[in-house]
């Protein structure tokens, strides 16, 4: 069914202290396809979602057994530079969260941190990054104000051109939508299918027309547990498990 | 009128009283100090008094009321002391908000506190005994009782306030920010740097200044450990005489009225007015990261 896997995980199980959040999690990402992960609060996918770039390990009390594969090599074994893996899998959180600095200046951070020196280069990829995020023409006369003075749903893309910069292999994205707004929304969504063509996309969202409307595959979690996993279309109509067709016919949430 | 509303009038008036006369004091010793300060002018120039550096109350004949080195020596041995203290007080508050494991910094933070607490006078001895010989023989001087060591011990003095209150403002950055530099695959230490001590900094300054704000207005350490000697200062090496120092060694011996006693209080007032600023400042910084942490 997917042939080009980009990020596997195997046998994937977390403890966050005595509890265990996540049970032998098995799921294929398939590379430049957009994978959406859906399931009641709780659940385990946004805790899921941040594995695939090692940032639940900043939580103290973690614990993770099992294997994650990024093109076929392990990210949790030892001697794996964290650094370089979020580099590779950028994450856009639920909040928009850009930076207290100029709008230019959010941008340009990763690349600085990364080593970039070259100030051109630097704007050229900036530009390039808030084009492909359909922001270049509100922001481009106001590169150097403020990026909190923005809306939320253009903070948003801030954020996603922030990502888009320092040219990862994965985004992941974890509700990206769920502050802004339905026209924001939209722009969002417009922009992760556009996005497919070049990056692979793992979004989380607890809003299933949306998983709909985006994702190419869909997984069901539900307490820790993948419960099924495949084509949107298909997991959507014909679900196999019963719990799948229980939450996306919206008999709990 | 029920006993309710009886009660409820009472505390009403008795906290309004309370408030009213608080400020009420605050503000009879502005104006006491400001009636008696400005009295020292009918006598001296606004020019002699500001500029020059001779301060000779008793001299006979042709006294002088020139603060310049009293302020001169104030701010010296204050910068002196936020130079050791602010990249100290910094550290700390970044060590004890991002670094030390939780339980650390549960018991490192009321330990800085409590050093707040130590009675100036004995922070003073401790200048006396023991800093000034040891400054004495490590630069191989006479006497330790100079401007350093007067900073050093206003340094110790004013880290408990500087750590405190960056710490707190180093910890209420969003932990939004500090995800998303993480995300991007930038580590502990840029992330610290670059990201939150910046978000932090309004808070950051307006610790310092508070800091700044407690060793200018120092009296006990600095009269006891600077050698109080009127001139103007040349180096950190020199003994200095600050103007807390120079109110507290004459006011108690001044004749009532002369111009030597309305000077010591004009002195007061420019002290006044430069902790106000300092305080403001900080106010204004404050204020700004407040606002920022919503």
């Amino acid at each position: 069914m997917i042939t080009s896997p980009k990020v596997e995980t195997k046998n994937l199980n977390l403890y966050y202290t005595e509890n265990q959040v996540l049970h032998d999690v098995n799921i294929t990402i398939a590379e430049k396809k957009v994978t959406a992960l859906i399931g009641p609060s709780g659940c385990g996918k946004s805790t899921l979602l941040r594995c695939f770039n090692r940032l639940n390990e900043l939580i103290v009390g973690t614990r993770i057994e099992g294997e994650i594969l990024l093109d076929g090599k392990n990210i949790y074994q030892n001697g794996m530079d964290v650094v370089d893996i979020r580099r590779r899998v950028g994450l856009i959180f639920q909040k928009p969260n850009p930076f207290p600095k100029s709008i230019y200046d959010n941008i340009a951070f990763g690349l600085k941190i990364g080593g970039m020196k070259n100030k051109s280069r630097i704007s050229e990829i900036a530009e390039k990054s808030l084009i492909d995020t359909g922001l270049w023409e509100e922001v481009k006369d106001r590169l150097h104000t403020s990026a909190l003075d923005l809306s939320g749903g253009q903070q948003q893309r801030l954020c996603i051109a922030r990502a888009l910069a320092i040219e990862p292999e994965v985004i992941l994205m974890d509700e990206p939508t769920s502050a802004l707004d339905p026209a924001a929304t939209f722009k969002i969504e417009e922009l992760v299918t556009q996005l497919k063509n070049s990056y692979t996309i793992i979004i989380v969202t607890h809003n299933m027309q949306q998983a709909g409307r985006v994702s190419d595959f869909t997984g069901f979690l539900y307490l820790g547990k993948l419960i099924e996993f495949g084509n949107t279309n298909i997991l959507f109509t014909r679900p196999k498990e019963k719990l799948t067709e229980n939450y996306i016919s919206g008999r709990f949430g | 009128m029920n006993i309710r509303n009886i009660t409820d009038k009472f505390f009403h008036y008795f906290f309004l009283v309370s408030g009213v006369s608080a400020i009420g004091i605050l503000f009879a010793i502005f104006v006491m100090l400001a009636m008696n300060g400005l009295q020292t002018f009918t006598d001296v120039s606004i020019s002699q008094f500001f500029l020059s550096t001779r301060w000779n109350p008793s001299a006979f004949g042709e006294p002088s009321y020139g603060i310049l080195s009293l302020v001169v020596s104030s701010i010296m041995v204050t910068l002196g002391a936020m130079v050791i203290a602010v990249p100290l007080g910094i550290g700390t508050a970044a060590y004890l908000s991002e670094i030390a494991p939780p339980f650390l910094r549960e018991t490192l933070k009321p330990v800085v506190e409590i050093l707040a607490g130590i009675p100036s006078v004995v922070v003073g001895f401790f200048g006396i005994v023991f800093l000034g010989p040891l400054i004495a023989d490590v630069f191989n001087l006479t006497s330790g009782l100079n401007a350093l060591n007067g900073s050093i011990l206003l340094a110790i003095m004013a880290l408990p306030t500087i750590v405190s209150v960056s710490e707190d403002a180093i910890r209420s950055v969003p932990k939004d920010f500090k995800e998303a530099s993480y995300a991007l695959g930038v580590n502990r230490w840029l992330t610290l740097v670059k990201i939150t001590l910046p978000a932090a900094s309004s808070g950051i300054v307006a610790a310092v200044m508070l800091g700044i704000g407690r060793a200018i207005g120092e009296t006990m350490t600095v009269l006891m450990a600077t050698g109080n000697a009127l001139q103007m200062p040349g180096s950190f090496f020199d003994s200095v005489r600050t103007m807390t120092a120079n109110i507290a060694i004459e006011l108690g011996e001044v004749p009532f009225g002369t111009t030597h006693y309305f000077g010591l209080f004009a002195v007061g007032l420019v002290l006044f007015f430069m902790s106000l600023a300092v305080n403001l400042t900080a106010e204004h910084f404050t204020k700004k990261y407040r606002r920022y942490r919503t």
